[in-house]
């Protein structure tokens, strides 16, 4: 793209010396991020090989090397498996529903049709800057069994109060209403961008030919938007598996441990029992997980993806969410 | 005639989708000025009787909820300038300059994108007990001081630069910590912004390592002392209400006032060409 980089590499001094000033200005960030997550990355593959608990905090002297013993052990423990469960309950319907809702106010702040866009785009973004902890908390009184608007809402229309937060079945959907709500403006961002990339003039043929809008939709949109609609799944996806404030300010994981996710499940492991050997192992389960999963959903993407991308997959762009877990 | 129904329902839908968006966050204020006990009742009231700052004056008098603003505003101020500093010098030099195993090292920084990074949590825990920042500010900033997005967010946006501009520099005689400082700072100039605000906020709303490093109230931020606030007045909605304020409030503005980098921001980090 410029023509001083693809040159023939310049003389061995100069190059030296260049390349001393690149490496003194990546050094400070390379070395906070290799001492302070790359390590403990590696540190915590290791720590899940070993017993690590209270007794080895006290002293590195009742430390145990117990091999994938962590690993057995848990793919044998029923709360493990229920953490895993309900985190999956969380990712297959809340990841849909987040990017059908972002769609749905994409496409009308897309519209012509609409007035007021910065407004609406400004208010429709609002919750996902806000503090998950602070509004956590306003979304459990919101949904108070006794004194909460949603169940006095409902009452209008004849539905009996709903023990939102407290009774099991509800607990979890309770919790993807939240998320939907707090996470929907920022794949909506990123979607309106893709729309604004699809060219014009296909909706005008398509329009000269009398397409319906559910047609247009069928026809032009969705195809085009589709490598869009594959980066935000994958952001979605990988950012819902590391589920953890939720249920830490709304249920404390229950009722019944029907919101216990993978995170919360290790947290109380590690800083609750302060198993921490165990605990990394199940850091370590759910990063194969997200990766296997997100790997999956790349692959299946562009095997049959062969109409003309608008925008590309940036590798890797995942946590520009700042979730806050 | 039938465009303007369309209109019609567009807009009308579009404010269903604001209202749905901002109810909770207006509720959150009108309860927090209720007198206590006023929102504990049915129906639901929507505006306060007679609007108090009672739960404000209770926050901060009795539950140290300045102390943990400023904590909140310490810690975010000191990550958002020292990182800063980190991740556009190396943002830079990724895009800019040549150094032997750079394209290399950028990939493998970009591959480890991908690691959740409460896979490093418990080490880093025992690192941090280790270092003595446990229940330190230290605890919370050190990891912080520098981040692959926002190496890449900068690279990005720094290839931008013209060589022949550096190259010029060069050859009157500028050195290349002169060149960072005068040609290239100012170019970055929205970038900056933009990368400041997403690191402000990220570390203002993050929780779950704060919450793991800072058990001692002493240091606490704001979402971590939330959450225990939460736990001891699980009736109390006023106060909870006005703690919520308070801690939501800050990065609303900021948003608000820079909003357009922001969205940019995500824009380039998200998607790219």
């Amino acid at each position: 793209m410029n023509r001083w980089t693809n040159e023939a590499p310049k003389a061995p001094r100069v190059m030296s010396q260049s390349s001393r000033t690149g490496w003194l200005f990546v050094s400070p960030a390379l070395l906070i991020i290799g001492v302070f997550f790359m390590l403990p990355v590696l540190a915590a593959f290791v720590l899940s090989l070993t017993d690590f608990d209270l007794y080895a905090l006290a002293d590195s002297g009742n430390l145990r090397f117990v091999g994938f013993g962590n690993y057995i052990d848990l793919l044998q423990t029923p709360m493990f498996w229920k953490s895993l469960g309900n985190t999956f309950y969380f990712v297959v319907v809340g990841v849909p529903l987040s990017i059908a809702v972002s769609l749905a106010a994409a496409l009308l702040l897309d519209s012509k049709l609409a007035r007021f866009k910065g407004l609406f785009r400004t208010a429709l973004f609002a919750p996902v800057v806000t503090t998950i902890v602070a509004v956590a908390v306003i979304w459990r009184y919101f949904f108070h069994t006794r004194y909460g608007l949603v169940n006095y809402s409902l009452g209008f229309v004849g539905i009996d109060p709903i023990d939102w937060l407290g009774d099991a079945n509800w607990s979890m959907p309770t919790i993807i209403l939240f998320a939907v709500w707090k996470n929907f403006g920022y794949n909506m961002i990123i979607l309106l961008a893709g729309l604004q990339a699809i060219p014009g003039d296909l909706y005008e043929a398509a329009r000269i030919d009398g397409a319906s809008f559910w047609r247009q939709l069928r026809h032009i949109t969705l195809p085009l938007l589709k490598p869009t609609m594959l980066l935000v799944a994958i952001i979605t996806t990988s950012g819902y598996f590391q589920m953890f404030a939720e249920p830490y300010v709304m249920t404390r994981g229950g009722p019944l441990q029907s919101t216990t996710s993978v995170l919360y499940f290790m947290f109380e492991e590690g800083f609750k029992w302060w198993n921490l050997g165990r605990a990394s192992a199940v850091a370590f389960l759910l990063f194969v997980l997200i990766l296997g999963v997100t790997a999956l959903m790349l692959r299946s993407g562009r095997v049959d993806d062969d109409s003309a991308p608008t925008t590309k997959v940036a590798p890797g762009s995942a946590p520009a969410r700042g979730r806050s877990t | 005639m039938r465009s303007r129904l369309t209109a019609v329902v567009v807009n009308a839908l579009l404010i269903v989708f604001a209202l749905i968006a901002l109810a909770p966050l207006l509720w959150m204020v009108s309860v927090s000025f209720m007198p206590h006990g006023e929102s504990n009742s049915f129906p639901p009231p929507l505006l306060p009787s007679v609007a108090t700052l009672d739960s404000y004056r209770q926050l901060f008098a009795r539950d140290g909820m300045g102390s943990y603003l400023a904590n909140s505003a310490l810690i975010a101020s000191a990550v958002t300038l020292l990182s800063l500093a980190f991740n556009l010098s190396a943002g830079y030099a990724f895009a800019k300059l040549q150094f032997t195993g750079r394209d290399r090292l950028f990939k493998t920084l970009l591959g480890a994108l991908v690691i959740p990074g409460q896979v490093a949590m418990i080490p880093l825990f025992l690192l941090m007990k280790w270092l003595g920042l446990v229940n330190t500010y230290g605890g919370v900033i050190v990891p912080a001081l520098a981040g692959i997005f926002g190496i890449f967010l900068v690279r990005q946006y720094a290839r931008s630069i013209p060589d022949e501009l550096l190259e010029a520099a060069r050859i009157d005689g500028a050195g290349e910590l002169r060149i960072f400082v005068r040609i290239v700072l100012p170019l970055l100039k929205p970038i900056i912004v933009t990368l400041a605000i997403f690191t402000f906020l990220a570390s203002w709303n993050d929780f779950m390592w704060p919450l793991i490093v800072l058990s001692d109230q002493a240091y606490q931020t704001l979402p971590v002392a939330l959450a225990s606030l939460s736990r001891e007045h699980v009736m109390d909605n006023e106060l909870m209400m006005a703690g919520a304020v308070v801690t939501v409030t800050p990065v609303l503005l900021l948003f608000l006032a820079l909003q357009r980098y922001y969205i940019e921001g995500l824009l380039l980090g998200g998607v790219k060409g």
